[in-house]
């Protein structure tokens, strides 16, 4: 291994710009006669728009323009829309509302845009929206997905009678009915997945401008996929023609999925900017974030495990109510579907399941995908059933594990997925020695000593990522294919320039993806350089999310090097007057087998453009080639997160006292940049399960707005982690890699609920395990104990 | 609507007093906690402006105060519903009663408020607080401006 090739802990080159504040994130752009957007927003969750006056507005210092939904639609701009079809179970289309990027008859959220005020400065624009009036016919609101399909439930939108978007299901219903009937124990939980606000630490921004020249418009956004913003804003929204519209995302400051999406304000400021002739910059605050991001999670969850006589688990069967929120974002559909109820056997071998899911709309922000999105609900529910199972049964939690874990490969599971390797018990065994699993008793005892409880939890996760194999998704209803696209293109002086589809917001991918390269041609990693974001530099891709630019933007890379390899052969047999056949490459070195002669990168980099060494017919000069990858199938990283805490009943304090996790992520490129994902990926995870909840009141107020009331995680509620890795190549692509981006957020909620629960003796802790909640929990464990 | 506030007082005035003043927009528009502007537009029925500050948030509502359920002299209902602009909008309603107690009377209320918008998003700690103290100066004020009232 070379110090920068594949498996070196090469310090992130991106860094240096990022911590010393010479990053370029789209609010640092200006462009030349830029006005500022400000947008008006609903404060009511659901109304009516009887009237807009904005001609007060329109007199205010430094206006340019106002507008609204009237004016869009005049404009005949297109709606916002979901990009994947899922159908019901009788058959029928999903339902999906209009999503105008301006309100026009109606508001259906708290946030939802009524009205747009461009002016010279921000301040200025911020005034006039004090003047815009608008006139709300408030109706009532609907926020509790549960709540949404009832009768009289207020109507969202007319398509979606009883506000349900679609009633979906996966599995073989008769063969669960029949092993749940057959079944010597049943394990029932009810579980709430709850709301997450993504709080990247860049807000969306976005700048669009008008170039009247050519009729084109640019679009600088903090997006993790620009050509698919493109592609959208484009086909659906019908803004400009693909070849008029440059969508560029320069550095993005973390997205977690919650800029995969095409947002309303992207839209108008292009729309805007081509209107008034001039640059449209609009940036969110962090109040308009908590708004309109969309959010993750929100699943109302029924579940039920069936066992035999020999703790063999026999069923599995799920009923889960899906909170879309006002509008269909995306991929929304996709989350709780196909991202979901595919991932329910877990690691298990679970010969029968079946998944029911309502998706339903609320008065709330519309809900899709975030970090992990649907295989963490999964996740959550096959963990905690199988946790709460094992005490059930009065069996070692790792024991019932172990007799059920899937252990050859490939298995296909009753949920459409292949998983093709792995080794489950390796990382639960590996996990279990570094926690001290076996002592775990004595400092249980410890702790009761000192008038504390304490617990322990499992989580051995699966998650499909290395998404995804074009045809299948296409078969599941996705209206794009998922494959990703690269180009290397080789210079004369032989540094490299790699352009890629995948996108890169805080992943490293300037550093993993330079050592591919490094690794491959033998060049140092300072010589190759990576070009991502920019809709005109790169041909296409299909932007980064479910950690999928390793296993599929890689492999395309690793494509494309193979292509580069084979041309550079040639140009070195004919340098060295011998057969490509008969050429080696091996560390940036040429040479003819079985002889001396060689020669170096440099020299044939330099020959393939200088073309002296072969006429035109026999070889085309240049050193350029791409490559498109498309994967055969999803990659299937698992392994087990162990969290043990202490709690103090008097109090509900959780102390996190250990947490393990040994991930089975296959081939590795850089070990440092993996643990930093499984680190932030365990932070998020543990925010969602004992910091963080988005709670919107009964009128549809989002009443946790801001950071006073929604708690991110702080270093001070982590601990040290111990993560490790287990190695089982991926199969499926020539890396041999799966994808870490999401696994901690994926399996650690699960590990410190069973945590938690373990220590207070009773299952009913619902997330998040604030100190309020674990301190009723403490309390009512300890009447159980006490009775 | 999310708060709900109460509270009693025990006035010298005598009962019809209390109520005129009750009726009286001039009294009100000094009772109201923040209100810079109260027009009459009829005799159940002002337009008002009303500076309000909840946590961070600080605006002016402008908004419309009603008068409900008028039993004179038992008691009415007041209600007042105004848009902050950006900041949001407030909205609450007293339930007043008054008893006669001996030489004097006694005022009990009932009140529920309301915020939406960036208020409620902001400021939702500091809400209940400022609802009671909205109510709380309210009926501190309207006992103030009996003392001298005919």
């Amino acid at each position: 291994m070379s110090a920068t090739g594949i498996g070196a802990a090469v310090r992130r080159k991106e860094d240096q710009r990022f911590i010393t504040g010479t990053g370029n994130y789209t609010s640092d752009i200006t462009r030349p006669g830029e006005v500022r957007a400000y947008f008006v927003r609903s404060p009511h969750a659901h109304a009516t728009i009887d009237k807009i006056d904005v001609s007060a507005a329109k007199r205010m210092p430094g206006v340019v323009d106002i507008l609204t939904g009237a004016d869009l639609a005049g404009d005949k701009i297109g709606g916002l829309i979901c990009g994947w079809a899922i159908t019901s179970k009788d058959g029928t289309p999903m339902k999906m509302g209009a999503h105008p990027a301006i309100a026009a008859d109606k508001v259906r959220c708290v946030g939802d845009a009524v009205a747009v005020v461009l002016a010279e400065t921000l301040l200025q624009a911020r005034d006039a929206a004090e003047a815009v009036q608008v006139d709300y016919g408030v109706l009532p609101a609907v926020v509790d997905p549960a709540k949404a399909t009832a009768k009289g439930a207020p109507q969202l939108h007319d398509v979606a009678p009883n506000n349900l978007i679609y009633d979906w299901h996966l599995g073989d219903k008769a063969a669960t009915e029949a092993a749940f009937a057959a079944a010597k124990h049943v394990t029932k939980l009810d579980i709430i997945n709850n709301r997450l606000v993504p709080n990247a630490m860049e807000p969306r921004a976005a700048i669009a401008e008008y170039d009247q020249g050519n009729d084109a418009l640019t679009l600088w956004n903090t997006s993790q996929n620009p050509h698919v913003a493109r592609l959208v804003i484009s086909a659906f929204v019908g803004m400009a023609p693909e070849h008029k519209l440059r969508v560029i995302a320069p550095d993005v400051g973390g997205g977690f999925g919650s800029k995969i999406f095409i947002y309303p304000e992207e839209v108008v400021a292009l729309w805007a900017a081509r209107r008034v002739k001039r640059p449209v910059k609009w940036v969110s605050d962090r109040s308009e974030a908590f708004l309109t991001d969309a959010h993750g999670r929100d699943h109302v969850t029924h579940a039920e495990l069936a066992t035999d006589a020999n703790h063999k688990i026999t069923g599995l069967r799920v009923h889960t109510i899906a909170n879309i929120g006002s509008y269909m974002s995306t991929f929304s559909s996709s989350v709780p579907t196909y991202l979901y109820a595919t991932l329910l056997s877990g690691q298990y071998a679970i010969p029968a399941i079946y998944a029911e899911v309502d998706a339903v709309y609320t008065n709330t922000a519309p809900v899709d995908a975030y970090r992990g999105a649907g295989r963490p609900e999964a996740t959550f529910v096959v963990e905690r059933l199988v946790e709460v199972a094992a005490r059930e049964l009065g069996l070692d939690p790792a024991e019932f594990r172990r007799k059920n874990f899937v252990t050859s490969f490939p298995h296909q599971t009753p949920v459409i997925m292949t998983y093709d390797a792995g080794d489950y018990d390796a990382s639960m065994t590996k996990a279990m020695e570094m926690i001290d699993y076996k002592n775990f008793g004595k400092r249980k005892a410890e702790s009761e000593k000192n008038g504390k409880l304490r617990g322990i939890g499992f989580s051995t996760y699966i998650e499909a990522c290395g998404i995804a194999p074009s045809q299948a998704v296409g078969s599941l209803g996705a209206g794009v294919g998922l494959w990703e696209s690269a180009e290397v293109r080789v210079n004369p002086t032989g540094s490299v320039e790699i352009l890629t589809g995948s996108h890169s917001h805080g992943q490293g991918h300037e550093t993993t993806f330079a050592q591919l390269v490094s690794d491959r041609l033998g060049v140092p990693i300072d010589t190759v350089s990576i070009v991502h974001g920019d809709t005109d530099k790169v041909q296409f891709g299909m932007g980064t999310y479910g950690s999928r630019s390793g296993a599929v933007g890689m492999s395309a890379i690793s494509k494309a090097l193979d292509k580069i390899e084979d041309k550079a052969k040639k140009v070195a047999g004919y340098m060295m007057e011998a057969a490509a056949d008969d050429i080696e490459f091996k560390d940036g070195k040429f040479t003819v087998k079985g002889t001396d002669k060689s020669v170096g990168w440099g020299d044939v980099t330099l020959n393939a453009y200088i073309a002296h060494k072969f006429t035109g017919g026999q070889l085309e000069p240049g050193l350029k080639e791409g490559a498109f990858y498309d994967p055969t199938n999803f990659t299937f990283p698992a392994g087990c997160h162990l969290a043990e805490v202490e709690i103090d009943p008097e109090t509900g304090k959780i102390t996190i006292a250990n947490w393990v996790a040994v991930d089975d992520f296959g081939n590795i490129i850089n070990p440092m940049i993996v643990e930093g994902q499984v680190h932030g990926g365990i932070a998020q995870g543990v925010g969602q399960a004992m910091l963080e909840g988005a709670h919107y009141n009964a009128d549809g107020q989002l009443v946790t707005g801001s950071f006073m009331d929604y708690a991110m995680p702080r270093a001070a509620d982590l601990p040290s982690f111990k993560v490790d890795t287990t190695v089982t190549p991926c199969p499926s692509n020539p890396l041999g890699i799966k994808g870490c981006g999401e696994a901690g957020a994926i399996a650690s909620p699960a590990a410190l609920i069973n945590a938690i629960t373990n220590a207070v003796g009773h299952e009913n802790v619902p997330m998040p395990a604030t100190p309020s909640v674990v301190w009723k929990a403490a309390q009512g464990g300890m009447k159980k104990a006490a009775e | 609507m999310a708060l709900e506030m109460s509270g009693e007082y025990e006035l010298p005035q005598a009962r019809e007093v209390v109520w005129k003043a009750l009726n009286d927009a001039e009294i009100l528009k000094k009772c109201i906690p923040g209100c810079e502007t109260l027009e009459k537009l009829s005799d159940s029925e002002f337009q008002a402006t009303v500076k309000l500050s909840i946590g961070p948030v600080s605006a002016r509502f402008k908004g419309r105060v009603k008068l409900e359920d008028i039993d004179a002299p038992n008691g009415y209902k007041i209600a007042g519903e105004g848009e902050g602009g950006v900041a949001g909008f407030a909205k609450g309603f007293a339930n007043v009663a008054l008893a006669e107690a001996g030489e004097g009377t006694k005022l009990t209320y009932k009140a529920e408020a309301a915020t939406g918008g960036k208020i409620a998003q902001l400021g939702q700690r500091l809400i209940a607080g400022s609802a009671k103290k909205t109510a709380d100066r309210f009926f501190e004020n309207f006992v103030a401006a009996l003392q001298d009232y005919k």
